[in-house]
This record gives structure tokens, sequence and C-alpha cells, in this order.
């Protein structure tokens, strides 16, 4: 990690430690938002971390604000600053101005329109009713663009997932737009649920590592039989297996990081969230089996996690939609290039 | 708790050259080798393959140019080994040679045995084997009871190894023996011997497996005599000397390409329209490009002189679940039979890799061992 990523990732874990609470957590889920965490954040400037400098930004490559993303998914912090950051990033680098406030992705749904305007349903919206701006794709007169909107032009349809985090449904009639540019080379069709899934893989394995942790701890604290429960081969296994996951996401996220770095990540992210979202799965059963009946319950903190690990593994699409496109890829290239389009990634 | 480290390695642009090297030349030398053949990549040894492998200069690739190597680096050699592995080169003959004994020798071995040992190895002539377990020593690998006993220049060996690979057609075993009985001192008793093959007093009697193949052996040894300047390095050292292998040992490409060959079949033979087959596929592309990451980084991390024996844990426990998981899910996807004698390269490779398949979280460490140590570096043992 370099100096940069080392500030960063220290200062919102300090944050995070403070302020993403159990009680922050449990209040976030009836619908109260975090006022105080959001305003430290913004204050702090890392909600425009990749945004280059001349744009008002901080200028950090994904690699650098990967263990940013990794703590907001180890602390299940309950306000969109993942969001934010990717969607001011896709902003900039489609010649789009950064609008302050709460930024969003749209990855779900259909917008069309002509000119300024545009109509259509954005589907289940990270935090879609609060922010200040949605980025979603758009055909406008026809051409592949990308667009802002705000969501009080729409109707919205409030909703959750697993964790209780707002995802909310928004339908637009002949709305303007705020801005919009046609999408680039660099940026075609697909890229908001793809650096939606980048980042939905990070956080995937900052949930792991939380998991990994905490069920390290319960193993060696929780007594039966005499002796801790991390004493019994069974329970170490199961953990090994929890760690070699969670490893195997860690790999999978950050090369797919590097990659983004380079503007040509579709197949690393394609990985990492297949194999993240796997290991999500595999990572939350081992975690709930090891903390047993006492897990199983509200009072207990596994749940905030847990919850978050099976929702984030279906947004953005889930493993079958990346392995579908792997593996239509490998098909369509056939056996002689399975190998060599493998190792040229 | 220990944090796994798996530090991103890539690839430095210069190994590209190397790369398409080794595919003309695998494109040249595999021409006509059958499918299931191919499939037996690192289980197949074919003494003048791994000659003209030697010739191109593609083994020892990083050791010094004294001892017959080449100076190149951990990262040229992945490249190599990968390669090799994609394609189902038959490179058994010099693959422990070039994976354990020559870097064995060059940490603990006397300038004499570099210079005896290493120079064949890297011109594809000198095959090694490994002889550690033993009928009542598998997991448990330090209760052997194989012993050497001093006596005047040297030591004289009695005692047997089990499941040593392709013992029959090596030139050399490298022996693990208990040069110390004092119950008190399992692990500190034990020390390396290089051993010549054909000997007196050795006996290599190949077993064979659940398929009719002979690979492994089980090596009697009655009053074998060795001279002192066969032991590699310390008397006693040898256990500490052994683990110091296993790094080396768990985490390279072989770990999680041993069914890659499987996979191109199934490829070839699927009818691209088949969603099934396409979301089976791409996971599969996700766990190897996912693995190849893990291997990779290992790999930089012992280029860099760095000891991740955990991580080479983590990389063999989940390469060889994947490579086993392979022949499983072509099964349950086909629904052919495996035939050995079928009339597509499919069916005979998938026969073949549903028999060796189990080997695979045997040989090198157990699944359960592994597991066992990587529990002890999340500090739950
Ligand atoms: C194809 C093949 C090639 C091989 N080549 C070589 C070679 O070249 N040289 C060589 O020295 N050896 C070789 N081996 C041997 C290999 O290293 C051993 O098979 C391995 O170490 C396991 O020993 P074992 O077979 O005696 O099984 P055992 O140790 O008897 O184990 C049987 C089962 O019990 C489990 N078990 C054992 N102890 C524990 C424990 N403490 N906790 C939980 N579970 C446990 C094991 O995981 C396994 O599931 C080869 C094996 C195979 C299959």
């Amino acid at each position: 990690m370099n100096e940069l990523a080392q500030i960063l990732s220290e200062s919102v874990t300090r944050l995070f430690e403070d302020l993403a609470t159990r009680e922050v957590l449990e209040e976030a889920e009836t619908g109260i938002w975090p006022e105080n965490l959001w305003k430290e954040l913004e204050e702090m400037g890392v909600m425009q971390a990749l945004v280059p400098e001349e744009s008002g930004g901080v200028g950090a490559s994904w690699n650098e604000v990967e263990s940013v993303i990794r703590a907001a998914g180890r602390y299940c912090i309950p306000v969109p600053l993942v969001e934010t950051m990717v969607a001011s990033w896709l902003c900039s680098s489609c010649g789009l101005e950064v609008p302050k406030g709460i930024l969003t992705l749209a990855a779900g749904g259909k917008l069309e329109g002509s000119g300024s305007k545009v109509k259509g349903v954005l589907d289940r919206v990270p935090w879609g009713g609060r922010a200040t701006a949605i980025l979603a794709e758009a055909v406008i007169d026809g051409e592949d663009s990308i667009v802002l909107l705000e969501p009080d032009s729409g109707e919205k349809l409030a909703g959750q997932n697993l964790a209780k985090e707002p995802r909310d449904t928004l339908s637009f009639t002949n709305c303007a737009i705020l801005t919009g540019n046609p999408l680039s080379k660099d940026f075609p069709k697909g890229l908001v649920e793809l650096y939606g899934a980048l980042a939905r893989s990070v956080q995937i394995t900052g949930a792991l590592e939380n998991l990994l942790g905490e069920s390290v701890q319960f193993a060696n604290d929780r007594v039966q039989f005499g002796r801790p429960i991390g004493k019994f081969q069974a329970i170490q296994h199961q953990l090994a297996i929890l760690a070699s996951e969670t490893a195997a996401a860690r790999a999978a996220s950050s090369a797919a990081c590097t990659a983004a770095d380079s503007k040509k990540a579709f197949f690393e992210i394609a990985v990492a969230k297949a194999r993240s979202g796997e290991a999500a799965g595999i990572g939350s059963k081992i975690a709930h089996a090891t903390h047993g009946a006492i897990g199983f319950t509200y009072e207990h903190a596994l749940h905030f996690t847990t919850r978050r690990l099976w929702s984030w593994r279906a947004e953005f699409g889930a493993e079958a939609v990346w392995r579908d496109r792997l593996g239509e890829k490998a098909l369509d290239r056939g056996a002689d290039n399975l190998w060599t389009d493998l190792v040229s990634q | 708790m220990y944090d796994f480290q798996f530090e991103p390695c890539q690839l430095p642009d210069d190994t590209q050259a190397l790369r398409a090297e080794v595919r003309e030349f695998l494109k040249e030398n595999l021409e006509g080798f059958p499918a299931v053949k191919k499939a037996a990549t690192w289980q197949g040894f074919d003494s003048e393959f791994t000659r003209k492998i030697g010739e191109r200069g593609w083994i020892g690739m990083t050791w010094p140019k004294k001892y017959g190597g080449h100076e190149r680096s951990a990262l040229d050699r992945y490249v190599v080994l990968e390669e090799m592995l994609a394609a189902g080169a038959p490179v058994a003959a010099h693959w422990i040679g070039d994976r354990q004994t020559g870097p064995l020798l060059l940490r603990y071995g006397t300038e004499e045995q570099r210079q005896e040992f290493m120079p064949a190895i890297a011109r594809g002539e000198g095959y090694y084997c490994i002889g550690m377990s033993e009928p009542d020593s598998g997991s448990d690998l330090a209760s052997m009871r194989t012993k050497a006993e001093r006596v005047d220049g040297g030591w004289v060996i009695n005692g047997s190894k089990l499941w040593t690979t392709h013992a029959h057609r090596c030139n050399q075993m490298v022996a693990l023996i208990r040069t110390n009985p004092d119950p008190d001192s399992k692990h500190t008793g034990l020390s390396q011997f290089l051993l010549d093959m054909d000997i007196e007093g050795i006996d290599p009697r190949p077993i064979r497996d659940l398929s009719g193949s002979e690979h492994f052996n089980e090596v009697v040894f009655k009053d074998v005599y060795v001279p002192t300047e066969r032991l590699v390095g310390e008397e006693g050292q040898g256990w500490q000397q052994v683990m110091a292998e296993l790094a080396f040992e768990r985490s390279g490409p072989e770990r999680y390409l041993s069914s890659f060959l499987l996979l191109r079949e199934l490829v070839k033979e699927v009818d691209p329209s088949d969603g099934t087959a396409r979301r089976l596929v791409g996971r599969c592309i996700a766990h190897m490009a996912t693995l190849r990451l893990m291997s990779l980084s290992v790999a930089g991390m012992l280029n860099e002189g760095k000891a991740p024996a955990l991580e080479a844990s983590v990389v063999k426990d989940l390469g060889t679940s994947f490579e086993q998981e392979l022949p499983e899910l072509v099964h349950d996807l086909l629904g052919i039979e495996p035939d050995p004698d079928g009339d597509t390269d499919l069916a005979q490779v998938l026969s073949y890799l549903t028999q060796v398949a189990p080997s695979f979280s045997l040989r090198g460490g157990t699944r359960e061992i592994l597991r066992g140590i990587i529990a002890r570096g999340l500090g739950l043992r």
C-alpha cells in the first residue's frame, strides 16, 4: 500500500470505528439517515478520491481507494459512500461535471429519450430516493449515453435490500436530465453495472474479512465440551475454507482494481464479481455455522454483514450473470484461444 | 490473527517473447500427441521430451550458470511452466529435479553436490524422485522409521519408502531418513540423502494404481551404503530443510492446472448456445483466473526471497479442490460415460481425469493437513 492509500484507509477506518456503530446501523435500518457519518466523510473529501485533481478531486487510483472500499464493506457503513465515489469517478471520466452531494449508480432498468428529456424506469437504485443525482445509461436520439438525473423529477417507489439498505425504484416520464454525454470507447455500454460490480466485489472482500475475524474470535472464545470450539478440527477446517475464500475474493477484486486503472477491465471485473460472489455465499454459511444460534439472532451483529453479502453478491450482476458473460466469450472464442485469452488479460 | 498476503504480481512485458517461444516449441513438439496423453502433463514421464526442454534452456532456469542453470528470473520460469502444463507437455521426468532438488542443493548442498548433480538436471538428463512417505508414515511424516546407521565413511540405510513417484525411472532419490533413533528427536533426528537408484540394495517395485498404470513405487532399502558426501545439508536438519521446500512445492501452476485439458476438451465439444455449459465454463474461468493470480503472487513473493508458506497452502487447497471438481462438473453437465476407449477425446480425457483426480488432494500433503496448517496460521491451533 502506498502512502496515499495508507492515509485514506487509516482515516476512514478511524471514522467508521467511531461513527458506524451498532446503534447507527440499527437506526439506518429504520430509515434514519446517519447525517453525522455522512458529513464527516464529506469533509474528508473521500467521496471525490477517484476524481482527478484538476476536477477538484484527490486523483487517487482504484488501487489506492481499494482499502477504503474494503473498509466500507468491513464496517457495513450504512451510507452510499461507495456509490458516490464510483459515480463521481464515472462522471469525470465521461466528461460530466461532478455534482456535490449524494450520488448513486443505476444499473437496472431502461431509459430512453431525445434531446435533454428521458423516460423510463430505474430499478432498485441504491439510496435512489435520497440521492442528489443518479448516474444512469440512456439511449438518447438513438445514441448510447450517460446521464445524470434528479430523483425528485421522477416517481419514487421505496424499496430495500436484505440489509435494509435503500433500493428505490424510480419512474420518469418526460423528465429533463441534469447533464449527459454520449458514451466513449473507454467507457462503453454497461459501464455503470461494470464499475458497480467492481465496487461490490471489493466491498464483499471487506465483509468477508470481517466474517473471518469475527468467526475466528468467536471460535477462540466460545467454550463447549470444556474447550474453545476452535480447538475442534471440524471448526478449524471450516475456518480455513473461509480464510481461503476470503483470500480468493481479495486477489480477484484487487486485480480488478488494477485493471480498472488501465480502463480495460471487463474480464477482471467479471472474474472478481463471479468469484467474490461465490465466496460470499460460502463465507456466510461458514460464519453462521460457527456462531451457532446466537449468530442467528438480531441481537448478534453477524447479520449486518451476512445480509449485506447475500444482497451484494446479487447486485450489479450476480455470479450467474458474470459467469454467463465469461462463458459466452470463451465458447465464442473456442478451445484454441481458451488458454491464450486467460493469460493475456 | 494472521493476515494472508497475496501481493499482486504482474509478469514483466519481456516474458511475452519467452511465452511465444515456448508456444512455438510446444506446437512443434506436441504435434500428434493424443489428448489423453496430454492430460497427464506433469504425471507424464518422457525423457526424450525432457531432454529437448533441457536443450532449450528451460530447466533450472533460475540457477547459476556454473551449475548448468540460466540465471533467469523465477517469473520467466513461471511462464514456461504454465505454458507447458496448459499445453499438456509430458514434464514429469524433470519436474522434481527442477522444482525441488536443484533449489534444495542450492540452499543446503555442498559445492561438489551442486557441480555433480545440477548440470545433468538442467540438461534434462537427471531424473529425481522424492522418498518421504513410508508404509506407516503418511501425513504423520515425522514418525518415519527408515533409518541410517553410521559406518566408516558413511551410512547404511535399512527400511522402505512408499508411493515414491517414478522411482523406477529416476537416477536419484532425495530421501528423508532417520539418523537418530531417539524417540525424543522425532523432528530433529531426520536427515536428507541423495541416493543413486542403481546402487546395491535399493529395489524399487512399481505399484499399479487404480487405473492400472504404474508410476509410484515401493522402494526397499537393504543395507544400502551411502558415503558421507551424499548427506544433503546438516545431519538432523532434514525436517527443517523439507519444510522450507514446501512453499515451492505447493503453490505452482500445477496445483490448479491438472485438469485444464478437460476444460479445453469441453469447450471444444459443447454447443456454444448451451446456456448451462456457458455458465459452467464461465465459473471455471473465474476460478482459474483467480487461482492464477494467487499462484503467481506466491511465485512473486518467492522471487523476492520471502517464504509465504501459508499462502502456498491456501493455493494448493483451493487449486486442488478446483482440479478435482472439474471432472465432476463435466460429468454433471454432459452425463457421458468416461470411456478410456471412447470415440471422443473428451470421453477419454474425462476417463483419465476422473480416475486420477482423487490423488490431487493427497500428493504433496493432504487437504486435511493443509487446512490444519491454515488454521494454525489463523491462530486456532
Ligand atoms: C499419486 C501419488 C503420488 C505420490 N508421490 C509421492 C512421492 O513421490 N513421494 C512421497 O514421499 N510420497 C508420495 N505420495 C504420498 C503422499 O504424500 C501421501 O499419500 C500423503 O502424505 C498422505 O499419506 P497417506 O496416504 O499415508 O494417508 P494418511 O496419512 O493415512 O491419511 C489418510 C486420511 O486421513 C487423514 N488424516 C491423517 N492425519 C490426519 C490429521 N492429523 N487430521 C485430520 N485428518 C488426518 C488424511 O488427510 C487422509 O484423508 C504420493 C501419493 C499419491 C497419491
